[in-house]
């Protein structure tokens, strides 16, 4: 290797190096700052320690055991969140499969029309739509209902379900639906015996999409349920903003113990994630 | 049966059994419909439809337009969205071509590079709360420690807190769109790249000439997208200001649930309303871009 070549190559990885530092640096110190309070007593971690000068783990032994007033439901409340997300994966599962279909392989007329009102409910801001849904949810009665939860992120993650659903569901071919015709299937064995097996990879991208969504959503949970008994854990993480005095080691604890599933779901399903949600993306 | 006569029979066949699939088919077709169209009706066009008809008096607009806090609030939405979507994409288009180098570290990179996305907002929005908080957070501390003053009150300054929203933001979404471009940067044929080093093109050239070209219509969309998600983030916003100081910070995303809180549906409504000549546009390019 040429002298000049070999400089040339120091320089792109030095390059690549002052890159990668800064990018590394800045998503993690957030996260780092939440665990290094996970494992501090409140006055290490309200010390300004940039590393755990005195580790611990008696903020989680507080945190399972409920031992404080902010947490007195905590395991009720992850068990709400575990429900609400698998609820809101199973009802998004079933409304946006059965659409895909009825507008990819029946070809119904008005499937367009169908397409059309979800994407446009896709297109609106989550936080707009929360004041109708809001006021709405009162008048069906179901505040403080986990059903109004699921429902809302139901009505949230489906559009965008069937989007993704009916790409896929385009990619079969047509021979398929039209040999099992011949041989007489209706279209619900179609949906059950073709349809529903091929479609196996693009249903857990979107059972994972709408379990997350609804995990992870702040916003809807804390207006549409209050109870400290029917809440979600992100919205009892929020309350501990309701008090000056909140212990901050708890909540970090709490919150880092709430992030840990997604993470790890994340990256259990990272290969049908990419694969099946940026194909979308990256067509459009 | 001669074949004429088959011939005869199927042609007058066709059309009635054809026709009786059809409607089969299309009645088929509602049933597996009827579950999104009960949740289309139900959460989406009965709400959206009632609270526009609550919005209608024009008195609303006129006590909306007297609240002083609507007009910094549209201001700072426009910021907002300017601002951070701009550097957010740029940035991802920047940290797309860095995550298409071929080494070990990258893509160990890579996969850390994508958790702010992947974990929920409330604990990490709060995490970066509390190190701003200027007696006891880790910023101001280590800024008493390095030149023995106190550090600015970060949070208490609505310009500067409004600027960290944006950066918390840009945090938690930048992984998301790096992604989405660097998928478009790998679809790009590699020959071009061959091609274009043979003829002696540097870095840039090979950005200017391939890259952008090839990359510019997935950008676009990327931007506009995000301009529209960015619109509804009530959290970047909410979960670390809180609005304040003062209801200085607050976005329309935010403002619309501050008027819900206090039980104010008509402004909370009309606030959203007056969000409309921004959004309806946005909403309906990219309905004409992804329904084909």
């Amino acid at each position: 290797m040429s002298p000049r070549k070999l400089l040339r190559n120091i320089g792109l990885e030095a390059g690549l190096l002052l890159i990668g530092i800064p990018v590394l640096l800045w998503t993690l110190i957030p996260i780092y700052h939440m665990f290094l309070f996970a494992i501090s007593p409140k006055d290490a971690a309200f010390s300004g320690q940039l590393w755990p000068t005195n580790p611990t783990l008696r903020n989680f032994e507080i945190v399972f055991g409920q031992k404080h007033h902010f947490l007195n439901h905590f395991w009720l409340q992850m068990f709400n969140s575990l429900i609400i997300s698998i609820g809101t994966a199973a009802i998004t599962l079933f409304v946006a499969t059965a659409a895909a279909f009825a507008i990819s392989r029946l070809r119904m007329k008005g499937g367009r029309l169908v397409m059309n009102m979800a994407l446009l409910t896709y297109f609106i801001p989550a936080a707009f739509l929360a004041v109708p849904m809001y006021k709405t949810m009162g008048m069906y009665g179901l505040l403080n209902n986990d059903w109004a939860l699921v429902l809302a992120m139901a009505t949230i993650a489906s559009p965008y379900a069937i989007w993704i659903l009916r790409q896929a569901s385009d990619k079969l071919p047509v021979e398929l639906d039209e040999a099992a015709m011949i041989d007489g299937a209706s279209p619900f064995q179609l949906f059950r015996m073709i349809y529903l097996p091929l479609m196996v990879p693009s249903l857990i991208a979107v059972g994972t999409y709408a379990l997350l969504l609804a995990w992870n959503e702040y916003l809807y949970a804390f207006l549409l349920l209050s109870k400290d008994t029917a809440i979600t854990l992100p919205v009892a993480l929020g309350n501990f903003l309701s008090a000056d005095d909140s212990p901050w080691e708890l909540l970090m604890t709490a919150g880092f113990l709430y992030a840990l599933p997604p993470a790890a779901i994340y990256y259990a399903f990272r290969k049908y994630m990419s694969s099946g949600l940026t194909a979308g993306a990256v067509k459009g | 049966m001669t074949a004429t006569a088959i011939d005869e029979a199927a042609r007058r066949e066709r059309p009635r059994r054809a026709g009786f699939a059809l409607s089969e088919r299309q009645s088929w077709g509602l049933l597996f419909v009827a579950p999104y169209l009960a949740i289309f009706v139900g959460f989406v066009l009965f709400p959206v439809g009632f609270s526009f008809w609550l919005a209608r008096s024009p008195r609303l607009y006129v006590e909306l337009a007297n609240d002083p806090i609507f007009l910094r609030t549209v201001i700072n939405t426009f910021v907002f969205l300017v601002v951070a979507i701009n550097v957010k994409m740029a940035l991802a288009l920047f940290l797309s071509g860095f995550f298409t180098h071929r080494r070990w570290w990258v893509k160990v990179l890579a996969v850390l590079f994508v958790l702010p996305w992947a974990v929920p907002s409330i604990p990490t929005i709060l995490s970066v709360r509390f190190m701003l908080n200027p007696e006891w957070g880790v910023i101001n501390q280590l800024i008493f420690q390095l030149t023995a003053e106190d550090g600015p009150n970060w949070l208490n300054d609505p310009t500067l807190a409004l600027a960290l929203s944006m950066l918390v933001h840009i945090w938690k979404s930048l992984p998301f769109w790096t992604l989405i471009l660097l998928a478009g940067r790998l679809a790009i044929p590699h020959e071009l790249y061959e091609a274009a080093s043979v003829d002696g093109a540097g870095a840039w050239h090979r950005f200017r000439y391939i890259t952008w070209p090839s990359m510019s219509t997935l950008y676009i969309t990327c931007t506009l997208l995000s301009m529209i998600f960015t619109v509804g983030d009530f959290n970047s916003v909410y979960l670390l200001t809180g609005g304040g100081p003062a209801d200085l910070t607050h976005v329309l995303a935010t403002l619309g649930i501050r008027y819900l809180r206090l039980d104010q549906v008509g402004l909370a409504m009309a606030s959203i309303v007056c969000a409309l000549p921004l959004v309806l546009p946005l909403v309906y390019f990219m309905m004409k871009r992804l329904s084909r």
